[in-house]
């Protein structure tokens, strides 16, 4: 087998091509690009009831993904879920009276948590805890409800 | 009854005599590695050899099998009110499962039988003993570059076949289809996770790459010397790989997207 140069180069763009190939996939199809690099501060929400809310999960503030759910844990002492969620450095102007709520995205949409600012004048630090929140509406739940009032105005 | 407990015990013991050999063969490979890396030459050659020569039957491949995601992703989700996931369809399925393994399996039929022929017919006209004869070890020379270039190879052509099926597929999706272009991505790029689903596609592809390369090259290595026994060993290279292949794929994904 000879070397050529034409060897070399095809060899060459061969391994350039499955570069482009992991930087596209890495950059254009997964979200790599969009959050890892940017700064971010945390804070924690106290809520009855997470639902379907998973980690990574976007908070979203009037319609704008700000940041997402980075750990769901359970309070052993008052039975609530916690929720932290890391927001983006660039939106620290939120009030500490900010309410959040456990949202669905369409009817069987996939959970997210909402976040409405208050009117307070301090905002949210690194660490803080949102005091006001909204539990997720379980439908299921709500069926059920709401079956059960049916049958009851028939009686 | 006897008779066939002999073969039994014949057949098994065998089977566990060529795994003992493809074992102590991966072994002396992986440590003719070493000698591999001062000669660039050698692995210059069977990347081109291995690679470059697997490039456009992956790359046609994968457009294919993305436009046809495509296609029926289309079907299926219109039926919902919901082809705007096709993107999410296509890219998951593609970098999950498809790429790797559509890709290793015709890895295996084009480069991984092509590698068995030439050294099982290195082999039969008594190349490697001669190799040998001038004191160079064929393991070195021979067969730890072609192991290297197909270690390399596999992920560049699995992330390429991914890469051309996503853009196939949105071709398909939203030139022909009429699926929004915007949403195709944007639906990708918000599930789509660099750790969860890129890294271990390409975990994947390292680890069908590390065995097409070994069964291609033991086969080959272990064949009887005769064109007869060259031709079975080309077979069974092809058969056994799509075997561990897609054997391994479901141990992969089992451990990699177990909990979601």
């Amino acid at each position: 087998m000879q070397h050529t140069s034409t060897q070399d180069t095809l060899v060459g763009l061969f391994v350039a091509a499955g570069i482009a190939g992991l930087f596209f996939l890495s950059l254009q199809v997964s979200n790599l690009s969009s959050f890892y690099d940017k700064e971010t501060y945390t804070i924690t929400a106290h809520f009855e009831n997470s639902g379907g809310l998973k980690v990574k999960s976007p908070v979203s503030a009037a319609g704008v993904k700000i940041g997402q759910v980075s750990a769901i844990n359970f309070d052993p002492k008052t039975y609530q879920s916690v929720v932290t969620m890391k927001i983006e450095a660039d939106y620290n102007t939120l009030p500490d009276d900010t309410t959040a709520s456990i949202f669905t995205a369409g009817l069987l949409g996939e959970q997210y948590v909402n976040l409405e600012p208050g009117g307070s004048e301090t905002f949210l630090q690194d660490n803080s805890t949102l005091d006001i929140t909204q539990s997720a509406i379980i439908l299921e739940k709500a069926i059920g409800q709401f079956l059960f009032k049916a049958a009851e105005e028939k009686k | 009854m006897i008779e066939f407990l002999q073969t039994l015990g014949k057949s098994t013991r065998t089977s566990f005599t060529k795994l003992g050999r493809a074992t102590y063969f991966l072994l002396q490979t992986l440590s003719g590695l070493f000698s591999v890396l001062p000669r660039p030459r050698l692995l210059l050659n069977q990347l081109y050899f291995v690679g470059v020569l697997s490039f456009l039957i992956i790359t046609i491949s994968g457009l294919f099998v993305g436009m046809v995601l495509g296609l029926q992703g289309y079907y299926i989700l219109s039926d919902f009110g919901a082809e705007e996931t096709l993107g999410l369809m296509v890219a998951a399925s593609l970098v999950r499962e498809l790429g790797p393994v559509v890709s290793a399996l015709l890895f295996a039929g084009r480069a991984g039988s092509a590698l068995t022929a030439e050294i099982g017919l290195m082999k039969a006209t008594e190349q490697l003993s001669g190799i040998e004869m001038m004191a160079v070890d064929p393991i070195k020379r021979i067969i730890s570059p072609r192991f290297l270039a197909g270690l390399l190879s596999m992920p560049l052509l699995a992330a390429l076949f991914s890469a051309v099926g996503i853009i196939g597929g949105q071709l398909v999706g939203s030139g022909l289809l009429g699926v929004d272009e915007g949403a195709y991505w944007s639906q990708m790029q918000a599930k789509m996770d660099f750790q969860d689903d890129i890294v271990n596609g390409i975990i994947k592809s390292i680890v069908f790459g590390f065995v097409t390369t070994w069964i291609a090259l033991f086969e080959g290595y272990d064949a009887i010397p005769t064109s007869e026994g060259v031709s079975r060993a080309t077979t069974r290279t092809v058969v056994n790989s799509a075997f561990s292949i897609l054997g391994l794929d479901f141990i992969l994904t089992a451990l990699m997207f177990g909990d979601d």
